[in-house]
């Protein structure tokens, strides 16, 4: 379960993983039997594809629709504008930096949380869980009253794209972390003191055991973090400031030609972002479950 | 999380190793997210707790937690309803394009909150595909509580979804095909049977859908007209008290929302020991 776990658990479809939990990814359900429940099969297939179509694949093809809607050349002119090419670049620096970031910081929290033993450490766990619960709009403004004109420590990010940062990177802390949790704490051990006892040094071990066990999961809570980057609005509205290009990401860019109801622009750019998200998670899937298939036939 | 404690492995032979590691880690969730939030409290609470409860019951604040929660009401119970019907399906029947449906049910965990609202706009506003709706039968749906409602369902959607299915998937039919052999009919069924038994994953899933719609602010500041008073939720709410430079007002009501957020935290925590515990007996 160890190895094949990553491979299920990316995917587009995990983006804001609250709540995954492991081995979320389910079996086929058993070939169904005559039985009665509330509603028939086929009603409840009805019912459940109207709602599911109406409050989800109704308003994503409407914006296909919109944005091819103005020709080939209106789509190119709105995601080639020299505000819309400022903000993809924001928008992807900062969401590669603070992906590495997150990839460092978290396999290291992982590690310690699995790992290590000391008091309070069932504090810490849960409040690694803290970004997810908080609303975006507050945790701009904790960051603003950290990094903003009154900052106690002395640091001025407001407006600044460290700003974005720091922002992307706190909304963003507990993918990694929750990805590669689980994951360590199935990890079959033994292999490790085998490798010690045949005589390999610490940092041996943890380079050649270890870290390759571990990388499909810490591919997957990469391309989590990263979607999650590019598709971030609340947290960086306002410490980013929405300088153009310096702070300004794609999803105020978005917003900002709605306003101006360019609504054919801001579908276009939104197509642009879905694309290259699910670009992401499905690669990493793919490079996730080659490693995990090679470390399941060397094992 | 015990069998691992303790028991020192290879790579963290030296302990000099192991305290580094364990320091950096802590200071790394230290500075990023304990400091930022005791120090929003700190500014919260110092001029007094008065003063806090002069800036969230205002009209304005009143009217905004009056909307967040008329939102709650109606987004929980048709995510509910929906959302058992949708894992039931999934969890219970085999048919083609079912893994396609899987999908779709988590899709909206890949789409940003910005996008969700420009989607909602091309469709339901005024020039959008089914702009029918509002220009012929006069019902506004952007701009208006339709608006924040559909996007609320949106983001939410596949939480009770994701919490429902595996607890339905694992529980198998068993039981209810027993009562149903001692003859009761299929609501009882599904009344004494059915939702007892997913009654922590109901749960669990509801919390999700409450605190992401309380706190939802990217689709709902697109699709709202943001007026004070009137269409102003919580979360638009603190974003207006900061640009109009009222920041303490700003504070005030992030530290009511934080509280919801430390519920959710509560409320998780505990679940998850319930289940831990409900695993162990079985």
């Amino acid at each position: 379960m160890t190895r094949s776990f990553l491979g299920n658990r990316t995917g587009p479809e995990a983006i804001r993983p609250e709540l995954h939990q492991p081995g979320s990814e389910l079996p086929p359900p058993p070939a169904a039997r005559s039985f009665s429940r509330p509603g028939s099969p086929s009603l409840r297939f009805g019912v459940t594809m109207l709602w599911l179509s109406l409050i989800v694949l109704l308003p994503l093809a409407a914006i296909a629709w919109q944005a091819v809607g103005g020709g080939w050349q209106a789509f190119w002119l709105a995601v080639s504008s020299h505000a819309a090419l400022g903000a993809f670049r924001v928008t992807f620096a900062a969401s590669v930096v603070v992906t590495i970031f997150n990839v460092v910081f978290g396999l290291l929290t992982a590690w310690v949380l699995v790992r290590d033993d000391f008091k309070g450490k069932g504090l810490v766990d849960a409040v690694i869980d803290l970004p997810f619960a908080l609303p975006t709009i507050v945790t701009s403004l904790v960051m603003l009253a950290l990094y903003g004109k009154n900052s106690p420590v002395g640091l001025h990010l407001q407006h600044t794209p460290p700003g974005v940062g720091v922002a992307l990177a706190f909304v963003t802390l507990p993918l990694v972390v929750r990805a590669v949790q689980p994951v360590l704490l199935e990890i079959d051990r033994d292999v490790e003191e085998a490798a010690a006892s045949l005589g390999a040094s610490g940092p041996r071990v943890l380079t050649s055991i270890v870290l390759p066990s571990l990388l499909p999961a810490v591919l997957s809570g990469a391309g989590l973090s990263f979607s999650r980057c590019i598709a971030e609005f609340g947290s960086v509205v306002t410490i980013g400031g929405q300088v153009p290009g310096k702070t300004e990401v794609s999803s105020q860019w978005i917003r900002a030609l709605i306003e101006n109801d360019d609504r054919t622009g801001a579908a276009a750019i939104s197509i642009v972002l879905l694309a290259i998200s699910f670009t992401v998670l499905v690669l990493l899937r793919i490079v996730g479950g080659r490693a995990a298939k090679r470390e399941e036939k060397a094992a | 999380m015990t069998r691992s404690a303790g028991r020192v492995t290879p790579v963290q032979g030296s302990p000099w190793a192991r305290y580094l590691a364990r320091y950096v880690a802590l200071a790394y969730v230290g500075v990023m997210l304990i400091f930022p939030v005791v120090l929003i409290l700190w500014r919260t609470f110092r001029p007094g707790f008065s003063q806090f409860y002069a800036w969230v019951s205002t009209p304005a604040a009143i009217s905004a937690l009056n909307l967040s929660l008329l939102v709650v009401a109606i987004v929980l119970p048709l995510n509910v309803i929906f959302g058992i019907s949708t894992a039931l399906l999934l969890a219970r029947n085999r048919f083609r394009g079912r893994s396609v449906l899987q999908s779709v049910v988590d899709l909206p965990f890949a789409v940003s909150p910005i996008i969700v609202g420009v989607a909602l706009i091309v469709l339901w506003g005024s020039a959008g595909a089914l702009g029918f709706v509002e220009n012929d039968f006069g019902f506004r749906i952007i701009f208006g509580l339709p608006g924040i409602v559909l996007a609320s369902i949106f983001v939410t959607l596949p939480f009770v979804v994701r919490e429902v299915q595996p607890v339905l998937q694992e529980l198998g039919i068993e039981q209810e095909q027993a009562a149903a052999t001692l003859g009761s009919n299929s609501w009882q069924t599904f009344w004494r049977i059915t939702l007892p038994s997913m009654r922590w994953g109901l749960t669990y899933g509801i919390v999700l859908t409450t605190a992401r719609t309380l706190g939802e602010f990217g689709g709902v500041i697109m699709v709202s007209s943001n007026l004070p008073g009137d269409s102003q939720t919580l979360t638009l709410l603190v974003n207006d008290r900061y640009n109009r430079g009222a920041e303490y007002g700003a504070y005030a009501l992030s530290t009511l929302m934080m509280g919801v957020a430390v519920a959710f935290l509560v409320v998780k925590t505990i679940l998850q020991v319930r289940r831990k515990r409900a695993t162990r007996a079985a």
